[in-house]
């Protein structure tokens, strides 16, 4: 066992996993994202104060808001359809067009977000 | 073309139902998340916020998400009913994405200690973290 891949980075860029690949990656980052911000998000709520409230100036940017809300939209519309997808496993046959699917819903979704984070930041 | 094996063929363990846990948690917090946007519309959020505060509401219905919204009664907004309700959507989400932290963890390292390292902190960290978030929810 252990870590031993004889793949360089090069070649492994270059794997052509299409969107199962890229659903999984934006899903791991969503995750790690989400974890990130809700840990340090109740570690400042929890201490309060200076500390606290200086996290909470970040959490309230607008940059911080599209990021963030990139990672908790795609983890949730992906990880609804990896639960339907693997809760009733015959469905899998159609998991290319489930990912259609998928992107149909987040990227309209994603975009009017981001049109309203940021008209609001602009003072709308 | 089927490939499934029968139950009692398949191994259960603890993976397998965590396996699943991830999965049916993933749909107990969509229906804690839609259940504290139906009960906001219904407490007045309509009138009384913006979607961003609504969202954040929903994802967390701790009173502290709508302190600085135009809502009449806040202590509608913090009854036990929502502080059990964040509670338990907490706990879901915690334990969700601490295994989720450890299945990450698992994909880069392989070796037998290092993976019962990586489960031993993924428990002190619900240990650690379980009752400062519902400190924050309860206090």
């Amino acid at each position: 066992m252990g870590l031993n891949r004889n793949v360089s980075l090069n070649t492994g860029l270059q794997y052509k996993g299409r969107e199962p690949m890229l659903t999984f990656v934006l899903h791991r980052i969503g995750g790690l994202g989400i974890v990130v911000f809700v840990g340090t998000h109740i570690l400042s709520s929890f201490i309060g104060g200076q500390l606290g409230h200086a996290g909470n100036v970040v959490y309230e940017s607008w940059i911080f808001q599209i990021i963030i809300f990139f990672c908790a939209t795609f983890h949730a519309i992906n990880g609804l359809r990896i639960t339907i997808l693997d809760l009733w496993p015959p469905l899998i046959e159609h998991q290319r067009e489930a990912i259609w699917i998928e992107f149909a819903v987040f990227i309209p979704l994603y975009l009017i977000a981001v049109y309203v984070i940021i008209h609001t930041a602009l003072g709308g | 073309m089927r490939r499934t094996l029968p139950l009692n063929k398949r191994g259960l363990n603890f993976e397998t139902l965590m396996w699943l846990f991830t999965r049916l948690s993933a749909l107990g917090m969509y229906a804690f998340i839609l259940m504290g946007a139906i009960g906001a519309l219904i407490m007045g959020a309509r009138t009384q916020m913006n979607m961003a505060d609504l969202m954040r509401w929903s994802f967390m219905p701790n009173t502290t998400h709508v302190q600085n919204t135009n809502v009449l009664d806040l202590s509608m907004w913090s009854n036990p009913f929502w502080k059990v309700s964040a509670s338990l959507l907490y706990l879901l989400a915690m334990a969700h994405g601490v295994h989720g932290l450890v299945v990450v963890c698992d994909d880069y390292i392989a070796g037998v200690t290092g993976r019962k390292i990586v489960r031993f902190l993924s428990i002190v960290v619900m240990v650690v973290m379980g009752p400062i978030g519902l400190m924050v929810i309860w206090a």
